[in-house]
């Protein structure tokens, strides 16, 4: 059997989300390898999380925001940035790939982006196979 | 002491340093306030015992056995799981019996790699013939592919933080263990006790990182200078040692209670009070930052990689 990989998405409530939400009304097609879960702002994904779901044997984390300068909150997507910016170097130290962890904006007029992404996320993750946490499992 | 009932207590060392066995002798005066409660039943690193002075006890005899130090050997093993079933309440002393502490950034590392580079690649060892020690040849006991927390091997009633616990948090937990309550100490963050709160700026705002060996001190929050301090994501009780003596935290206390994971939050925070710039500049930064899991994790590696280092394959 092929490997069909676990993938924990973030999506804020101000537009990932409802560009994922665009995607689904608009019919495109993306592979349901993601498990979304809708946060309020991107920023609201605390390092915690994305360490939990690769605990809990997620292939791969996505967090999807609002562009620079857009988000709701003024300054949640800037946060995020740096957190998953520092999130990669500790997955790296301790044997993940950070290729794992994937941080894009999506606006809400962007169900395309979002399929798009995803499928290409999906693909990666496929490459990689699964997470070496999961395998301990 | 006529009369009055004694309580047992037991000390042990796994893999350690030895400063927790100390840490003890630090309470002065209090360490014979101390013997007239309790005697000691047990305690190889001050008095002479045998281990099988340890298997004669009846079990749940010990009414408090203190471990330090990690599960590096079989001999740690063995001795923790002794210790438990002849004591009633047995206690994690110090943070490497509680998360590991700086001997269990071993999981970083391969027992293969670890015995390579003690007995062979050390600049300072000179070892001709290649010679490992093992078990084969000598009488000595396994060393496990990983370092582990006491509470990876057995049931633990309480844990002493601290590296070594310091002296208020120690007064604190034995006059608790006393008493026979396993939960004690505090439950805020060391900035709450540290000399150097008055001068945390309102908001904080990081753009370079300093070790603290590369910037003079000026007095101030030392994360308002830049240099990472661990001491908003640690929990209080040691009276800010450290931070009086002009070092930062490091977190020798782990996660303040409630709280999962100490190196994340703190991973978070420092996220958080990076200043605003560019894409490029904020990746320059976060690249400088040397050893993540070593400032975030110095002291619960052996929890966050309980088997070792993952190995992703691409």
């Amino acid at each position: 059997m092929s490997f069909e990989p676990k993938i924990v998405a973030f999506l804020c409530n101000w537009c990932a989300y409802a560009g994922a939400d665009l995607a689904g009304t608009s019919r495109l097609q993306y592979p349901a390898n993601i498990v979304p879960i809708r946060v309020m702002c991107s920023g609201r994904v605390d390092p915690e999380f994305i360490l939990e779901a690769f605990r809990k044997g997620a292939d791969g984390v996505f967090i999807g925001g609002c562009h620079p300068g857009d988000c709701h909150y003024v300054s949640g997507n800037y946060k995020a940035r740096k957190r998953v910016e520092m999130m990669k170097k500790l997955l790296k130290e301790m044997g993940i790939n950070p290729r794992r962890l994937r941080l894009e904006w999506v606006s809400a007029t962007e169900g395309q982006k979002f399929a798009d992404v995803v499928s290409q996320f999906v693909e990666e993750i496929k490459e990689l196979g699964p997470s070496p946490w999961r395998e301990k499992k | 002491m006529e009369g009055k009932e004694m309580k047992k207590i037991a000390m042990y060392w796994g893999a350690g340093c030895g400063g927790c066995d100390v840490s003890l002798l630090s309470l002065h005066e209090k360490i014979l306030d101390l013997l007239e409660e309790a005697e000691i039943v047990f305690w190889p690193c001050a008095m002479d015992f045998k281990y099988e002075d340890l298997e004669k006890m009846k079990d749940g005899s010990i009414d408090i056995a203190f471990y330090n130090g990690a599960i590096r050997t079989e001999e740690d093993e063995e001795i923790a799981k002794l210790l438990r079933k002849k004591s009633k309440i047995l206690v994690a002393y110090g943070s490497c019996a509680t998360e590991g502490c700086v001997i269990g950034l071993a999981n970083l590392y391969s027992r293969e790699e670890i015995f390579n580079t003690v007995y062979l690649k050390n600049e300072t060892t000179k070892n001709e013939d290649g010679i490992i020690p093992s078990s084969n040849d000598l009488h000595l006991p396994e060393f496990l592919p990983h370092l582990k927390t006491l509470e990876q091997v057995v049931k633990v009633d309480a844990f002493i933080p601290g590296c070594p616990p310091p002296k208020p948090v120690l007064e604190n937990a034995l006059e608790a263990l006393l008493q026979g309550k396993t939960e004690f100490g505090k439950s805020v963050a060391l900035c709450d006790e540290c000399p150097r709160k008055n001068s945390k700026p309102e908001k904080i705002e990081i753009n370079k990182f300093y070790r603290w060996h590369e910037k003079e001190d000026n007095g101030d929050c030392f994360l308002a200078q830049g240099i990472i301090c661990m001491g908003p994501a640690t929990r209080a009780g040691c009276e800010a040692e450290c931070i009086s003596a002009n070092i930062p935290c490091t977190g020798c206390m782990g996660a303040v209670p409630k709280v999962r994971e100490q190196g994340i939050s703190m991973l978070s925070a420092l996220a958080s009070i990076l200043g605003d710039m560019d894409e490029e500049k904020e990746k320059e930064i976060i690249e400088s930052l040397q050893d993540v899991v070593g400032t975030f994790y110095k002291y619960a590696t052996a929890k966050l990689l309980p088997e070792g280092r993952l190995k992703d394959e691409s």
